[in-house]
């Protein structure tokens, strides 16, 4: 067990590295970034003046560690625009993000499941097929489209505008949470019907446990498995499509300010943004795997 | 068809009684109905074996008794009677109270009858609590029911998650289980049949002790009358829905009335194969071979010796069978001949050149020469494939020209006994035998010298197997080639074998000619072996006759 928390920490920290380095690189590769800095116009001594300002002037290896030194001080950089640390940007940026995520992922959680289970349960029955057409939709869907028409509709008929920071998050949060309601719905389905018609099943009848308790005790521990894994991986969808939801509903989030950092060229902002990304999406696997200990006794085992 | 009443002189009124029992079977099953007016009896403290292969019905009457049929498989007539009563209608929130309390049941797989999140002792403590029994009372049950079940050390194996316990650890926790609130009437499905024979024979004997100590009655369906002989106090056998003879287990096992009877027990004790020629150099042979299996990552490395100083010789038309338990390294034997594994040490030798160290072409045209039939015919074949190209697609891949590889796989599919427009069909159109049989003829489209069978019968009926066996034999007659034949089944080793080996633990702890080996086991596990076999009995009667 230690051996499996250790390799799992290893593992996190070597992908955080490597994102890290990627990067630092392609973000150099991207093109000069002091050349994208000054106008059009400018002589080359200005550029030269900003390389030296920013130490671009530096081999790229001394330009990668002093980088990546920064970075464990907790240095992220500047914004160049505004000149304020870019992390203090975030941070402000931060609360709406996690407002707007966190709701869209309950709502999927707390949606998705359990019409999923309830597709299984009933499998086969108008219930099951609504179920199913539903989360083909949900998946399928676009969510700037979907945002855009909600927000059109809201408009058009109530006369009431869905979007701007002071706006009920339910509306942006269902835009975003969508896609991943109908990937949970499907895969309970199919998770729970898996474990419904699993021996342990059907010994637990002979036995005389009532339907609701198998259901609740042994097919949901079991159900919940694959399906922690499916909710880890979806927070990096839940991440892209924030970029996207709250621009269409103008909400002042992380996404929002990454739009308008790229749109600016405000590199320490964007390098800055992409990191902490990436560094969610590490985490979340992290969190999956040691998650596992706890629901799967076979993984503990090892 | 025998009277089903025949054997029916038990003293006592009958605990269970099952009166013209009729179950449907709608849609496209192969006959309207899974059970057809099946009657039988089991007294209290009796066993009662009843007999069938798969699709027998022998399954539905079990699940039928404890009301789990599904809305699938209606009972359309007769009744149920337990202790008198009649039973509730299939699925009755009445059978709660009947479940484990009077009647339990227990399955094929006892490992997945458990649920692998929760502990031994979680799930059976929830069967007491269901059932009402106050909390305090119930850890002590528990423990109480391990312990008679010959577990050793139940306080841990309560805390034990399923994964954890060994099969037969896994099959007497089930039965524990069973046991918890002292039911009348065990209904086991198929209990040893996942089991390695030895310890299929422990299981056996705790069952045949729990019936005498707790005056248990047993329902116990399976399809080796090997089984029977060891427990059945009566036996009932099953042909597709319809009961074809009853009567006490030692009028049936002695002198089986219906000719259905007679191939089922003819399977436990098969005729020994006349030999085959005798090639004395050997094809395929092998020299101290050694594999071993290394895994995890840093902190948790393993190594796991699985093939351990391993040397045999098989000679052209001759079959070698390997017999061992799960685990014992007899399918990794066969995986390095194959050259599918890196050998750590040791030489293979394909008519006296080394083959261990063969890499691409030379390696590429060895495999023609060594081809393999594996355990489970419905994974060995692409479903999106038709049988024609699956057979032909080797010999295409070894350059015969495509036109002639197929008229090969046409003339193949009749060899093994498949009518010759079924090549363009799909594998799922094909029944396990059936598609066994293209699993041969596609290791046979190579015109191999080796074949190498590994478990290549586990998975059929006996009687299905029987044919498999014969096809096998009538082939190599035919062509000349050398057979492997990996089983963890005795009766099949004796039927298809010129010579033994038995492997244990990663080694060849015996080898010899099948009839000596049988005869005159010499090493401890190969008589414990032997020993365990269940049917033991019949096996003598019919060397005997």
């Amino acid at each position: 067990m230690t051996g499996y928390i250790l390799s799992r920490v290893l593992r996190a920290a070597l992908t955080m590295l490597v994102t890290v380095t990627l990067v630092f690189l392609f973000i150099r590769l991207s093109g000069d970034p002091a050349a994208a800095l000054v106008p059009p116009d400018a002589p080359q001594e200005v550029i030269d003046q900003y390389a030296r300002a920013m130490g671009l002037d530096q081999p790229l290896w001394q330009q990668y560690l002093g980088y990546v030194g920064g970075l464990l001080q907790g240095n992220f950089g500047f914004s160049i625009h505004t000149g304020i640390a870019v992390e203090e940007t975030f941070l402000g940026r931060l609360p709406f993000t996690l407002h707007l995520g966190i709701t869209a992922l309950a709502l999927a959680i707390f949606i998705g499941i359990p019409i999923g289970a309830l597709a299984a349960i009933r499998r086969g029955t108008a219930l099951d097929r609504f179920v199913m057409g539903f989360s083909v939709f949900a998946f399928a869907m676009p969510n700037f489209l979907f945002g855009l028409v909600m927000i059109l509709v809201a408009a058009l008929a109530f006369s009431a505008f869905l979007g701007g920071e002071n706006a009920n998050v339910i509306w942006p949060a269902l835009t975003l949470g969508l896609a991943a309601m109908g990937s949970f719905a499907r895969f309970t389905r199919s998770s729970v019907l898996e474990t419904i018609n699993a021996p342990y099943m059907r010994a637990a009848e002979a036995r005389g446990v009532p339907f609701g308790m198998r259901l609740l005790r042994h097919a949901a521990p079991n159900a919940a498995i694959p399906l922690v894994t499916l909710i880890g991986l979806s927070l990096g969808a839940l991440v892209a499509g924030s970029v996207v939801t709250e621009q269409v509903f103008a909400w002042p989030g992380v996404g929002q300010l990454l739009v308008r950092s790229v749109a600016t060229r405000d590199l320490a902002q964007v390098q800055f943004l992409v990191l902490v990304v990436a560094f969610t999406m590490v985490m979340a696997n992290l969190i999956v795997d040691m998650l596992y200990l706890v629901i799967d006794p076979r993984i503990r085992a090892k | 068809m025998s009277e089903p009443h025949r054997g029916e002189s038990a003293p006592r009124a009958p605990l269970l009684s099952i009166e013209d029992l009729t179950v449907a079977l709608p849609g496209d099953g192969d006959r309207p109905e899974a059970v057809s007016g099946i009657s039988f009896a089991i007294a209290p403290g009796e066993t009662l074996c009843l007999v069938g292969e798969s699709g027998s019905g022998k399954s539905v009457v079990g699940q039928a008794v404890l009301g789990m049929l599904p809305h699938a498989l209606p009972v359309t007539g007769g009744c149920i009677r337990f202790a008198g009563a009649e039973m509730p209608p299939q699925r009755d929130r009445a059978f709660g109270t009947i479940r484990s309390a009077q009647i339990a049941m227990i399955f094929q797989d006892a490992g997945a009858s458990l649920n692998p999140v929760r502990t031994i002792g979680g799930q059976l403590a929830e069967i007491l609590a269901v059932h009402g029994i106050p909390k305090p009372d119930r850890r002590p049950r528990v423990l109480e029911v391990l312990r008679d079940v010959a577990l050793p050390e139940p306080e841990r194996i309560a805390r034990s998650y399923p994964h954890q316990l060994s099969g037969g650890q896994a099959q007497r926790a089930v039965i524990a289980a069973a046991l918890l609130l002292k039911p009348d009437l065990l209904i086991a499905d198929e209990p040893t049949t996942a089991l390695d024979v030895t310890t299929q024979a422990e299981i056996l004997a705790l069952i045949a002790r729990l019936k005498v100590e707790h005056e248990l009655a047993v329902l116990f369906v399976t399809h080796d009358f090997g089984v029977v002989a060891e427990i059945a106090d009566r036996v009932a056998v099953m042909q597709e829905g319809v009961l074809v003879e009853a009567g006490m287990a030692e009028d049936v096992l002695q002198a089986p009335q219906h000719p259905y009877t007679r191939k089922l027990i003819a399977a436990v004790n098969p005729t020994p194969r006349t030999l085959g020629q005798h090639g004395d150099t050997p094809i395929l042979d092998a020299t101290d071979v050694n594999l071993i299996y290394r895994s995890g990552f840093l902190g948790n490395r393993k190594a796991l010796h699985a093939v351990k100083d391993v040397s045999l010789e098989i000679a052209a038309g001759r079959t070698v069978a390997v017999v061992g338990e799960s685990g014992s390294g007899k399918s990794s034997l066969a995986r390095c001949l194959l050259r599918l594994e890196e050998i750590d040490s040791g030489s293979i030798r394909f008519k006296g050149q080394e083959i261990s160290t063969l890499t691409g072409a030379p390696l590429r045209q060895l495999r023609q020469s060594i081809q393999v039939v594996l355990q489970d015919p419905f994974s060995a074949l692409n479903p999106r494939q038709t049988i024609l190209s699956a057979i032909a697609e080797g010999p295409i891949i070894h350059g015969m020209a495509p036109a002639d590889a197929r008229q090969k796989a046409a003339e193949l599919i009749e060899l093994v006994g498949l009518s010759a427009q079924s090549g363009g069909r799909y594998p799922q159109e094909f029944s396990g035998g059936q598609r066994q049989r293209i699993c041969i003829a596609r290791a046979l489209a190579l015109e191999p010298e080796v074949l190498i069978a590994d478990e290549a019968v586990s998975a059929l009926d006996v009687s299905i197997q029987a044919q498999i066996l014969d096809l096998f034999a009538d082939l190599q007659r035919r062509f000349g080639f050398a057979i492997l034949f990996i089983t963890h089944d005795l009766a099949v080793a004796r039927a298809i074998a010129d010579d033994i080996l038995v492997m244990k633990s990663a080694e060849i702890v015996e080898h010899g000619p099948a009839d000596r080996v049988f005869a005159a086991p010499a090493h401890p596990y190969t008589q414990a072996l032997l020993a365990a076999a269940p049917g033991l009995d019949l096996f003598r009667r019919g060397s005997a006759a």
